[in-house]
């Protein structure tokens, strides 16, 4: 344990702080369907910093495609984009960039303004070297950044939803592991085991209370981030309320497990502070996803705080609906039942 | 409620291992309603093993008993309703009263609703516990820490009760107090069985079986079990006792030395009279108020697991 978690530590902040975001993923909403507006596209993703997630047709899709998850940015060029170049005059393109994420924003944005400022300083050189004598006035091609859900990019906004999140993990988890792991060391567990209450009563027992101050936990945050930090609630409560419930359940379950191997109430406040590390270094709540290499992504597709980040920020920032975070329910959904089964296996060995 | 039958507690061969270690092995022993029941043997001799099997926490992996009338691998959910169980540390809700933990096992138990106030009561009253009712568990002291574990484990007025070294830690007074209240539980019917490291609590009992290296070395009345040793034993005060011991230690007849202050206990086996023996082998020491003294579970447990051990040498 002293030796394995430092270095699991080291790996893991090494892994997961890298704020230099690559591969956001970018839809393209191309107007024009040019030859000159296809090149731009390639070039922004050929930099590595994004990754096409697909080509949309409207505002509307784009706006689907950053509710459910599935694009951060999208590239939005005008019609007429080739001819405007061909005439100079001036072009402008659209960077639509999801604000709830102000860390993948600013790299987004930088990325594609510095690339958009350096072709057009190509084409005025072209255009100079052209038009011999006659000087190009206007700029021939710029980038108009527009950030949705999150405009003035405050950093409240985007920690308030996942503070939820991280709260919950933290205190379901620990609860329930050191709940049970005291009425084991008590020797209660015992005297329990040997009634006639069966072990489910027992586990749900434990459980019900919890479950109810995760639920006044989260109303208490999302409180204040409405009146203290401003972060209002944009999308429908009884959904997030409902949603969470699948979320805090597989956090009593992985509580339920680490109560199941810890033998004392300390080892099951190791166990629970080994697990919320990762959670909060590699979910995405302090630093950006797409930034992480492959296994650490990998890895905290198993976390259930990933999924539900996700479908927290979609809620509270984005207005997502039922239908948009279906996918992440999904596998918040295969990670509970995972979780339950594993917990309940080794809970119902008779002897504890 | 079926009635109690004759024989509440049958085993046959039962065994438990776990991987390669053999916990219990081969344990065949009969326990009549209404008697005290003690299971000695030493820390790790499977006395807990094999009470958890009883209880139906635990299944066998070898043999078969029944507990009350019914298959402890197959019927246990019907055994836990009938017992009562006190695990070895007065397990209590700490931060809960003396009242609250008796009603919250009461709860456990399924003792109705509407007798439920009435049973508390009654059990308060008959432990001794109703001035004490609304005081925090944690704060009482090990006696009545038992006292209240005890009520817990008898809330529901179960045939048979289980206790698992009830009174480890307890002062001597509130183990005669306890040793009493057991004797009161006996007489009203309730079968106990319990384990315990004390000598003196075991001649308490009605019958004993001893348990070692999860083998049923032998079972009976404590008479019974004095009488199969076939030893004798005197005590003697002698000077240089330590030396004394020592010399009468290695003559093959001599069972037992035990020092009790100034005075020597000498137990021999084979019939060999241990006055005599001692008076020959201890011709160079002052040996003065030789006396005859009765047989004790202790010896006859000490002299039970060295003739095992000497038969078997182990490891622990």
């Amino acid at each position: 344990m002293m030796v394995v978690l430092p270095v699991l530590q080291l790996l893991l902040f090494g892994y997961a702080i890298n704020t230099d975001v690559r591969h956001i993923p970018l839809v393209v909403y191309d107007q024009d369907q040019s030859a000159q507006s296809r090149d731009l596209a390639r070039t922004l993703v050929a930099t590595g910093f994004y990754d096409l997630a697909g080509e949309v047709r409207s505002y509307d899709e784009i706006e689907r495609a950053m509710r459910t998850g599935s694009a951060k940015v999208a590239l939005v060029v005008p019609p007429r984009f080739a001819s405007d170049l061909q005439k100079g005059t001036p072009a402008q393109v659209q960077l639509v960039v999801d604000g709830s994420d102000p860390q993948t924003v600013a790299s987004a944005t930088n990325t594609a303004a510095s690339l958009v400022t350096a072709r057009a300083m190509t084409m005025m050189l072209a255009r100079i070297a052209r038009s011999t004598g006659g000087v190009a006035t206007a700029v021939p091609l710029s980038l108009e950044p527009a950030t949705w859900y999150n405009p003035e990019l405050r950093t409240a906004v985007f920690i308030v939803p996942g503070l939820i999140g991280v709260l919950l993990t933290m205190t379901m988890v620990m609860l329930t592991a050191m709940a049970l792991a005291r009425e084991r060391e008590r020797g209660t567990l015992e005297q329990l085991i040997v009634s006639p209450v069966k072990p489910v009563e027992i586990v749900v027992g434990k459980i019900i209370p919890y479950v109810g101050i995760g639920y006044v936990q989260m109303t208490l945050i999302l409180l204040a981030g409405w009146f203290v930090f401003q972060v209002p609630v944009i999308g429908s409560l009884p959904l997030l309320y409902a949603l969470a419930f699948v979320f805090i359940a597989a956090n009593l379950a992985v509580g339920l497990f680490f109560s199941t191997i810890a033998r004392t109430q300390q080892q099951a406040m190791q166990m629970s502070f080994f697990f919320l590390l990762p959670n909060i270094l590699l979910s995405g709540f302090m630093f950006p996803w797409e930034a992480m290499p492959r296994p650490a992504q990998m890895l905290s597709q198993a976390l259930p705080l990933t999924h539900f980040l996700r479908i927290v920020r979609g809620i509270v920032l984005k207005g997502s609906s039922f239908q948009d975070l279906r996918t992440e329910l999904l596998q918040l959904v295969v990670i509970l039942t995972v979780l339950v089964t594993f917990a309940s296996l080794r809970f119902r060995k008779k002897l504890v | 409620m079926n009635a109690v039958p004759e024989t509440i507690i049958r085993t046959e061969h039962l065994s438990r291992r776990f991987g390669s270690l053999v916990a219990v092995s081969d344990v065949s022993l009969e326990v009549r309603r209404g008697e005290i029941f003690g299971v000695l043997g030493p820390n790790g001799a499977g006395k807990s093993t094999t009470i958890r099997m009883l209880c139906g926490i635990l299944d066998p992996s070898g043999g078969k008993g029944t507990v009350v009338g019914y298959d402890i691998a197959r019927e246990s959910e019907k055994i836990k309703q009938r017992i009562g169980y006190m695990t070895q540390r007065f397990s209590l809700y700490e931060d809960l009263t003396v009242a609250e933990n008796l009603r919250f096992y009461a709860g456990i138990y399924g003792v109705p609703l509407l007798t439920r106030a009435a049973r508390v009561r009654a059990v308060l009253e008959q432990t001794g516990l109703t001035a004490r009712k609304d005081q925090l568990s944690g704060t009482l002291s090990g006696g009545w820490k038992q006292r209240v574990a005890l009520a817990c484990a008898t809330i529901h007025e179960p045939p048979l009760l289980f206790l698992d070294e009830p009174t480890a830690g307890v002062d001597p007074v509130s183990r005669r107090d306890f040793w009493e209240r057991i004797h009161e539980i006996a007489a009203g019917g309730t079968t106990v069985l319990l384990t315990t490291h004390y000598m003196d609590e075991a001649e308490r009992c009605h019958r004993l079986a001893f348990i070692f290296h999860g083998e049923l070395l032998d079972s009976g009345t404590p008479d019974q079990i004095i009488e199969r040793r076939k030893l004798a034993v005197v005590e003697l005060e002698v000077d240089r006792a330590h030396e004394a011991a020592d010399v009468l230690r290695a003559h093959p007849d001599v069972e037992e030395v035990a020092h009790y202050g100034h005075v020597l206990r000498v137990a021999t086996r084979n019939g060999r009279d241990p006055a005599a023996l001692a008076r020959e082998l201890l011709r160079a020491f002052a040996i003065s108020n030789v006396r005859a003294a009765r047989a004790t579970v202790e010896d006859a447990f000490v002299a039970m697991v060295r003739a095992e051990e000497n038969h078997a040498p182990r490891a622990d």
